[in-house]
């Protein structure tokens, strides 16, 4: 952090020295290039709202663009008595609740033991080792499939919180930031006679929040995001989480064997205003979400990761 | 140190996620036998049939391999390149935004993409795309023939690279910002007072500080040279575009579990595995011996 401010000082201390006509234009061309990328990240959203709040005849014309036209809350009203719908929303609650309580719970655990040296620890290397093999090797779908009925881990929400894997990287950005704790800190609670449960709880995970906030948010994204083991795993609709439900309600057009022609006709058929609402709806926790863990994960990322 | 070590409290920390990696990792790598199976889901692993190499051996006539194998590449060549450009070049452009609220902002607001599905983002794009959406409007505004983007097999590879680079590159830029704060303040401001301009001072100054990481990053991206990416291939093909949008993952997907054919799906994609492995392995190492990185 230091670094950062003293940079941006010195950044203004010579900007006395650019107030060349070049220097000026490229600022201003700057300003605006980068403003409009930024833009483009946000108006896909912001025009799928619009299209939610939209007369149906005015979206499938195409006469939506970046402000609703013929405003009202049909969209909404409609999706208010969809039960499939909040059934699946509250199935994606619970299964990020609970999924990501597992994973940030097994992470810490694991990369507390794991941050010791073999000397402290004798067995780590070997551990770490399968880890990283199972973070770069996997079997492929199918025997995942066939492994996940055979521990009876479908139609179960528990197939959704453990059927993807332990999430091997965070165990490494969690076991390396503890590593960049300062050793003094556990060495005196070790004098006081402090065995590894106190220390983990009362030393490595009060100092270590920045990184769990990290990766608490990005499990719990993650369990949000994830569609693919809803739709292998629920043989029932009823069952999906929510990604599932959309995906496979809004997204997927039925395509088996179609023309041009007859897919365009399909996708102008779809209910464009209801089907962007349920996307605007999904998105709404996202967006909720990830600013304000923002500094965290910044400073989670850079922190955790490359080692210089 | 002077009493005897007692491990018992890391093995019983270290429990729960090895069981967990042990039923849902390990267990499943003993199912790449169905690869050299005739495998029948009635007899179960121990119950098939051995064929040692046949399924291989098929796999190779299918007209159909050749094609994914080319898909997948061509893709994932596309969206290494581009998500390793386009986040540089935007770095370099934001380290040099004086505006410090609007910075903050506009970095603020590159990220979202990132953190949303390729479930909602392909409805957008599908919505974006479509034969009366806005992209298509703007088209017959400038005199132009509206286009069916996504049932066309010659735009999908592009659409895909674009969306993909557009979703991460907010994200991917977090590496490149952070080596440039690394960067030594006093060699601007050396260089500033020597009298060279911004160009020269982002070209002798902010790129050679930052190369050694844009070639880290490629290095160790090489892995994911059979990574087309499912859930977004997933949700944006269709028929209409498998000749160039089917990869691997997709193909492996419809033919183990839509269509049943397990041996063939599990063999494809212990290749895939296999390959994917070996080329990260030789990534990590070559990063690990001539830039000293390590992941732990």
């Amino acid at each position: 952090m230091s670094i950062k401010k003293e940079k941006s000082d010195t950044r203004t201390s010579i900007a006395y020295l650019d107030k060349g006509f070049g220097s000026r234009l490229f600022d201003i061309f700057n300003i605006i290039l980068l403003s409009l990328v930024a833009l483009s990240c946000i108006l896909p959203i912001w025009y799928t709202l619009c299209v939610s709040l939209s007369q149906k005849s005015y979206a499938a014309a195409g006469l939506v663009t970046l402000w609703p036209r013929g405003f009202n809350l049909t969209s909404y009203t409609r999706i208010m008595e969809d039960t499939l719908f909040w059934k699946s929303f509250l199935t994606s609650i619970e299964r990020v609740f609970l999924g990501t309580l597992v994973s940030i719970g097994a992470i810490t655990l694991m990369a507390y033991p794991l941050s010791k040296s073999n000397r402290e620890f004798p067995a780590r290397n070997v551990i770490m080792w399968t880890v990283i093999f199972c973070m770069l090797f996997n079997g492929g779908t199918v025997p995942w499939f066939v492994t996940m009925k055979s521990l009876h881990l479908n139609n179960t929400i528990w197939g959704l919180v453990l059927g993807t894997s332990l999430p091997m990287f965070h165990v490494i950005l969690m076991m390396n930031f503890i590593r960049n704790i300062p050793k003094d800190l556990e060495e005196a609670a070790v004098v006081d006679g402090a065995g590894p449960w106190y220390l983990l709880f009362k030393i490595v995970i009060p100092v270590s929040k920045p990184v769990i906030a990290t990766i608490i948010l990005f499990n719990a994204v993650f369990h949000w995001n994830e569609f693919f083991n809803g739709l292998v795993l629920m043989s029932k609709a009823e069952d999906y989480p929510l990604q599932t439900y959309i995906q496979q309600l809004v997204v997927v057009l039925n395509t088996a064997s179609m023309s041009e022609d007859q897919y365009k006709i399909l996708s102008e058929l779809s209910n464009q205003t209801l089907n962007a609402a349920k996307l605007f709806i999904a998105v709404i926790p996202v967006m909720v979400i990830y600013p304000m863990l923002q500094k965290y994960f910044i400073t989670g990322i850079t922190l955790g990761s490359v080692k210089e | 140190m002077k009493s005897r070590k007692n491990y018992l409290p890391y093995a019983i920390m270290l429990t729960p996620g090895l069981v967990w990696l042990f039923f849902i990792s390990i267990l499943p790598m003993f199912g790449i036998v169905m690869a050299f199976q005739d495998y029948n889901p009635g007899l179960g692993i121990f119950g098939s049939d051995w064929v040692g190499m046949d399924v291989f051996k098929y796999m190779l006539t299918l007209s159909d391999s050749k094609q994914i194998f080319i898909n997948t590449v061509v893709i994932a060549l596309g969206k290494i390149a581009g998500n390793l450009f386009i986040p540089l070049v935007f770095a370099i452009l934001l380290n040099e935004m004086r505006l410090m609220g609007l910075k903050k902002s506009i970095q603020t607001i590159v990220y979202l993409p990132y953190f949303v599905s390729w479930i909602i983002l392909a409805g957008i794009l599908q919505d974006l795309l479509g034969y009366t959406g806005p992209v298509n409007m703007i088209i017959k505004t400038l005199g132009g023939d509206p286009q069916m983007f996504l049932g066309k097999s010659e735009w999908f590879r592009q659409i895909i690279v674009i969306s993909d680079v557009w979703k991460n590159f907010g994200y991917n830029a977090i590496i490149y910002l952070a080596a440039l704060t690394g960067i030594n303040p006093a060699l601007y401001e050396a260089a500033a007072i020597d009298g060279a301009g911004r160009f020269q001072r982002m070209w002798h100054i902010t790129l050679p500080g930052i190369a050694v990481t844009v070639v880290l990053i490629l290095v160790l991206s090489m892995g994911s040279i059979l990574n087309a990416g499912f859930d977004q291939v997933y949700n944006l093909y269709n028929p209409l575009v498998y000749s160039t949008g089917d990869i691997i993952d997709t193909w492996v997907y419809r033919t183990g579990l839509l269509s049943l054919q397990f041996s063939l799906a599990t063999a494809v994609g212990l290749l895939k595995s296999a390959v994917g492995f070996i080329l990260i392995t030789i990534g990590y190492g070559i990063a690990y011996k001539y830039a000293n990185y390590r992941i732990f």
